[in-house]
């Protein structure tokens, strides 16, 4: 066992930042749909779009620096069996303090459930959320100027959808990156600090 | 020292020129090339206003010949898609019904003399009335039952002394027009102060700016005609076929059509700063500028008749039940300009709302933006047996008037009579009827235009219009019942598990 630095300066920076614009959009963008009343429409919905710009600018980063490091490696897939032995885990295992079935290292820091999740984060929900969200702002200039006719209310309600997807995976991820390390809190220590143990 | 002195006189004497360049621009200084004090013409006695109007055709051959094409003279308009023909001369309205039968009364606000009954000639050119448009004397004023013409002997209506006006003084003083010549009768329509806009009323004679940012006598102090242009004596702008929708933008000559009767002539087609939100912007191709910019209306300190029930009406209450109100929030609609009208040959449904005119206008319509309203509504007169709207006669000297009477039947077989239009004798009251009354006047500074929110949230002033999803105001109710119940499963879900493993770790430690 060795203490590692698992999480990577920039990562640490990426994840963090996104987890705080994403939450921040979360929270905008229901006061927009009309569910919570806190900052006003207006304010919601100017502070929702330079969040959103923040964002793409993030991510216009992190796509970058996960293909010139190569770590987008670790967001292949595992197999199905592999997948199964961590549900396993999770549904059974857990309850009896079993072992973790897989051991984290630099080079393979996700589990294959983490894998699968962090996949359909980055794959699906981001780019649902992103491309109707740039739909909805840039609605005019599809519609008038570009002369693609599609309707407003579709657009909204993928939107809304992948809101709640995303709230789905926030609260489940939490969840998780919360209590299952072997110390309460010890996976977001990792994530702030960089270093982990590698087993 | 010296360069301070120097410095000082020189802020003093480019400040001088400013307040004297802007003084000459606001100032009534007359810009003209002639002096009509000048005019032996306009010297001679001048005791009617036909012979007022003669002189003028001495100089201005072509005048006349204008004016009879504009609908300030025909009161009639026939409406190039639907072919209706509209003015005053043809619609009926829920104020006073219509010109027929009022003829002398109305036709005070007629730009012409002598039209008193159906007959009247509209090809003479000395008819045309000159001076209430151009007066700046303020000293012209027509006498509301003498069919356009001014008392030529002092007499008085309702109270008001109207004295003969000095016709040379006035002819010899003419100019452009005003906010006072042109509110004289738009401010009064339907027979008194704000009566029938809204919009429009004596308040705008000398309005502040949080009354109208552009007619601002302390600030940019515009008259009716800046945005009104004219050519030819016909002036843009029109409620029958309103530019709903301009996109020509700014109004550069030679371009477009010189009008400067809609926002954008001027504040052109991006007329908010740009920030990270552009939707403010890219809001224009949907909501008219006066739907944001018009907060309230009537708001200069002048009531606006919002109902009238003339079934109340008798000879104790002549007119019957009047509404009144002010401050009022507009009602809003899709409006693409087309205003259609439901004219005398038109079939009704007592039983439902009528809607004395109504248009066009949808989210899908291209043509079509939001816009603001006063709708004008009343208890209407209409043949029972036919189902039509009638006209009725409310003034005058004969039998027949309402106001003499109080006989709806002898009134509307009158006025029906002198247009030779069917009536079956049988008379009823529609319960509603609505007329809708675009809005574009009193444009509040922009501190007090509308906020997002007073769209966009549940109950905002939008809430009736449909066709069209708006956040804040729409959500589709199952996509957000499943995702609400996706999220609370998730959090019971985790809720359980992290129990689970509380209550299989304890159970651990005491087999231990």
């Amino acid at each position: 066992m060795a203490k590692v630095m698992m999480y990577k300066g920039f990562e640490r920076f990426w994840h963090w930042l996104q987890a705080g614009l994403m939450i921040s959009m979360l929270i905008t963008g229901f006061e927009i749909h009309g569910t919570i009343n806190w900052l006003g429409f207006e304010t919601a919905i100017n502070t929702h779009i330079i969040l959103a710009w923040s964002l793409v600018g993030l991510w216009i980063f992190a796509i970058f620096w996960h293909l010139v490091t190569g770590e987008w490696k670790q967001y292949i897939p595992s197999s199905f069996g592999q997948i199964m032995v961590m549900v396993h885990y999770y549904t059974i295992g857990i309850f009896r303090n079993s072992e973790h079935p897989f051991h984290k290292t630099v080079l393979k820091k996700h589990n294959p459930l983490q894998r699968m999740a962090y996949l359909s984060l980055h794959l699906l929900i981001s780019p649902t959320i992103w491309i109707s969200g740039s739909f909805l702002y840039l609605f005019h200039i599809i519609r008038e100027t570009l002369g693609l006719d599609i309707s407003f209310m579709t657009i909204a309600l993928v939107h809304t959808a992948a809101a709640f997807a995303l709230l789905t995976f926030l609260i489940a991820h939490l969840y998780l990156a919360i209590t299952t390390s072997e110390k309460p809190f010890g996976y977001v220590k990792a994530m702030i600090t960089g270093y982990e143990n590698e087993k | 020292m010296k360069i301070r002195f120097l410095n000082s006189f020189l802020t003093l004497f480019i400040v001088c020129n400013i307040a004297i360049v802007h003084s000459a621009d606001t100032d009534d200084v007359n810009h003209s090339t002639a002096d009509h004090e000048k005019f032996k013409i306009l010297q001679e006695t001048l005791s009617t206003g036909p012979e007022v109007t003669k002189a003028c055709l001495t100089c201005h051959t072509e005048a006349a010949k204008q004016v009879h094409k504009t609908i300030h003279w025909q009161w009639q308009f026939t409406h190039p898609d639907t072919h209706q023909k509209l003015g005053k001369k043809n619609i009926i309205n829920n104020f006073c019904g219509s010109i027929v039968g009022n003829y002398s009364h109305c036709t005070s606000c007629h730009a012409g003399y002598g039209w008193e009954d159906g007959n009247f000639d509209f090809t003479i050119e000395e008819n045309v009335d000159c001076l209430v448009c151009h007066d700046t004397t303020g000293t012209y004023k027509k006498f509301p039952l003498d069919a356009g013409h001014p008392a030529y002997e002092e007499k008085s209506y309702n109270g008001i002394v109207f004295k003969v006006p000095d016709l040379n003084y006035i002819a010899q003083n003419i100019g452009k027009t005003s906010r006072k010549s042109c509110g004289v009768c738009h401010f009064y329509g339907a027979g008194g102060d704000g009566v029938k806009h809204g919009d429009l009323d004596s308040s705008l004679f000398e309005p502040d700016k949080d009354l109208d940012v552009h007619m601002d006598v302390d600030g940019l102090n515009f008259n009716c005609a800046t945005c009104h242009t004219t050519d030819n004596h016909e002036v843009q702008g029109s409620r029958y076929t309103t530019v709903a929708k301009d996109e020509h933008g700014i109004d550069i000559p030679g371009r477009t059509n010189n009008s400067r009767a809609t926002c954008e002539s001027c504040h052109g087609m991006k007329p908010h700063l740009s920030n990270a939100n552009s939707k403010i912007n890219d809001h224009i191709n949907k909501i008219t500028c006066q739907t944001c910019h018009i907060p309230e209306y009537a708001r200069g300190g002048v009531l606006t008749l919002t109902n009238w029930d003339r079934s109340e009406a008798n000879r104790n209450s002549p007119m019957g039940k009047l509404e009144w109100d002010e401050e009022l929030i507009p009602e809003y609609a899709w409006y693409s300009g087309n205003m259609q009208f439901t004219l005398l040959d038109d079939k009704i449904d007592p039983t439902k709302p009528v809607n004395i005119n109504h248009f066009s206008g949808s989210y899908d319509d291209p043509n079509a933006r939001i816009w603001p309203f006063k709708i004008m509504r009343g208890r209407q007169l209409y043949d029972k047996k036919t189902n039509n709207l009638v006209v009725f006669k409310v003034f005058g000297e004969d039998k027949a008037a309402y106001l003499k009477s109080f006989n709806w039947n002898d009134s509307i077989k009158s006025a029906m009579d002198s247009i030779g239009a069917d009536y079956s004798g049988e008379y009823g009251f529609v319960d509603s009827t609505l007329m809708y009354w675009p809005l574009s006047h009193m444009i509040a500074p922009k501190e007090d235009a509308l906020g997002c929110a007073d769209c966009h949230s549940k109950e905002g002033r939008l809430k009736n219009l449909t066709g069209f999803y708006m956040p804040g105001r729409d959500n589709n109710i199952w996509l957000d019942r499943i995702g609400w119940l996706i999220v609370l499963s998730t959090l019971i879900g985790i809720l359980l598990h992290g129990l689970g493993r509380i209550v299989f770790n304890i159970k651990r430690k005491r087999s231990k």
